[in-house]
């Protein structure tokens, strides 16, 4: 844990160092190559007048409602499908149709049908995220190995008791793959919903705005926060939930550090 | 009138536009608390003669009965393990393995944590009741496997070269063990291999099957006292007597 965390920091040493030369070198100007002081001042005044702690707030806010539905529509139907001929024969189509067209191209759409607000950030939330749920827990009900369900049969499983007591265990890994992927569109699809949709608050609406006055050290502070937001939930959440479960049961090879 | 009675199995299947027989008026029966070997070579179909036994496939013609009664389908009168080790429940730790079967009965709790770990000890993994499978070695994992499919008390063990992937002398302390388990729990047990030394090792009788189609080819009665010693001329006799029939 704590060489990769020494070796984190190296590396984000390194990069620091590397921009802060780019930026100061002169080859553009400043308001176009922000220093890593310029991003950290802004970045500390946002922080200090709670404008920051907001924007952050209502960004979390719109993705983790919109990640909370997608995984109560997207897993169960998922699970269906990999259990259900008919069920997989209706929904596959719609699926595969649906899930190629990108969360942001149903921006515009979104917003005559939710209005501007969290309403329509939330429902690009989760369209974005439902299809890696969707299609990785199908995939993982599918896979289950049938030696398990023999075994289970062999010692009385009913249908029910076997789904519930086998299949989904043995399916966890893909869900938690779906997840991730889930999460990763989900950001995408906020962020780019908070910049088109034009909302008063939330990080996308943050980059989005900074244009206004060629403020690049906040756009690139923005990023950064998205990123170190993104890094916190892999680590805590993602790499926990993994530990507790399928690494601890050896399915899967935990991440390290 | 035998525990395990198996009159006229045959299995037939089509493959592409071919009919295959993988077994032809299979019919032999087996008492109460015998252990029986079923020994070819691979292709002869003992594999689909146990998943018939078990109730996974159903044979074209012929039927089992155990106790009297008429086989069909799965049941907990009978207990099945398997060669692959990865049989058991990777999410389960052994003693939550074991309980399995005893969840399917609905037994409590209580009741069902004494139970799975009198059968780990019977097996000899007492103190790793709270380990997951991924951490025991293959040896381990198919006692955890022998202890979940008796733990429920089915009448019948079923076991499908369960030592085929070890190592040799993993698989020597495996038969002593299982020959220990058998004798504390008086299973009848049909037990298939390919190994005829295991056969002679561990059987009362051994059926004899050939393939193409699968026929019951001979049953050799093994009357040698057990321990039985692998290097006795006995021992060697009986051995040669099988393998003559699976030429």
């Amino acid at each position: 844990m704590r060489r990769s965390l020494i070796g984190a920091l190296v590396g984000a040493a390194l990069v620091t160092a590397i921009w802060e030369s780019f930026a100061r070198s002169g080859l553009f100007a400043p308001a176009l190559t922000p220093s890593v002081v310029d991003i950290a001042r802004s970045l500390g005044a946002m922080i200090a007048s709670g404008a920051l702690g907001l924007h952050v707030l209502a960004t979390l806010g719109r993705i983790m409602i919109g990640l909370a539905a997608a995984c109560v529509v997207g897993v169960p139907l998922g699970m269906l499908m990999g259990r259900s001929r008919p069920v997989e024969r209706f929904f596959l189509p719609l699926v595969s149709v649906l899930s190629p067209i990108p969360s942001l191209a149903w921006v515009p759409l979104f917003i005559i049908w939710f209005g501007l607000g969290n309403a329509a950030a939330i429902a690009l939330v989760v369209y974005a995220a439902i299809f890696p749920l969707v299609l990785n827990t199908w995939t993982g009900v599918r896979s289950v190995n049938r030696l398990w369900i023999r075994a289970a049969e062999a010692m009385g499983a009913d249908s029910h008791t076997l789904f519930i007591k086998v299949v989904l265990p043995a399916a966890l890994p893909f869900v938690i793959a779906g997840f991730r992927q889930a999460f990763a569109r989900g950001w995408i699809a906020v962020v780019g919903g908070e910049m088109i949709a034009a909302t008063t608050r939330g990080l996308g609406f943050v980059i989005f705005d900074a244009k206004e006055y060629l403020n690049a050290d906040v756009m690139m502070g923005s990023l950064l926060v998205i990123g170190l937001l993104g890094l916190g939930f892999e680590r805590l959440v993602f790499q926990t939930i993994e530990r507790r479960s399928v690494g601890r049961w050896g399915m899967v090879r935990t991440a390290r550090g | 009138m035998s525990h395990i009675d198996l009159s006229g199995i045959t299995y037939e299947y089509a493959t592409g536009d071919r009919a295959v027989v993988a077994l032809r008026d299979v019919s032999f029966g087996v008492g109460e608390s015998e252990f029986v070997c079923v020994v070819g070579r691979s292709g002869c179909g003992k594999t689909t003669l146990l998943n018939i036994v078990a109730g996974f496939l159903e044979p074209t013609k012929g039927e089992i009965r155990i106790a009297g009664r008429t086989v069909s389908g799965r049941g907990l009168d009978r207990g099945i393990v398997f060669q692959d080790f990865a049989q058991l429940f990777p999410w389960r730790t052994a003693q939550r393995n074991v309980e399995f079967g005893l969840e399917m009965k609905g037994m409590p709790r209580g009741d069902r944590a004494e139970t799975a770990r009198r059968f780990l000890d019977l097996v000899g993994l007492g103190g790793f009741a709270a380990a997951y499978p991924h951490e025991l070695s293959g040896g381990m994992q198919q006692r955890v496997a022998i202890a979940r499919a008796l733990a429920y008390n089915p009448s019948v063990l079923l076991m499908d070269e369960p030592f085929a992937a070890l190592d040799a002398l993993t698989r020597d302390e495996m038969q002593g063990m299982l020959v220990h388990v058998w004798r504390e729990t008086r299973k009848t047990v049909i037990y298939v291999t390919h190994n005829v030394a295991e056969a002679v090792y561990l059987a009362d009788r051994i059926v004899v099957l050939t393939p193409h189609p699968g026929t019951l080819r001979a049953e050799i009665r093994i009357p040698l006292p057990r321990p039985r010693d692998v290097l006795s001329v006995e021992f060697l006799e009986y051995q040669k007597q099988v393998v003559s029939y699976l030429r």
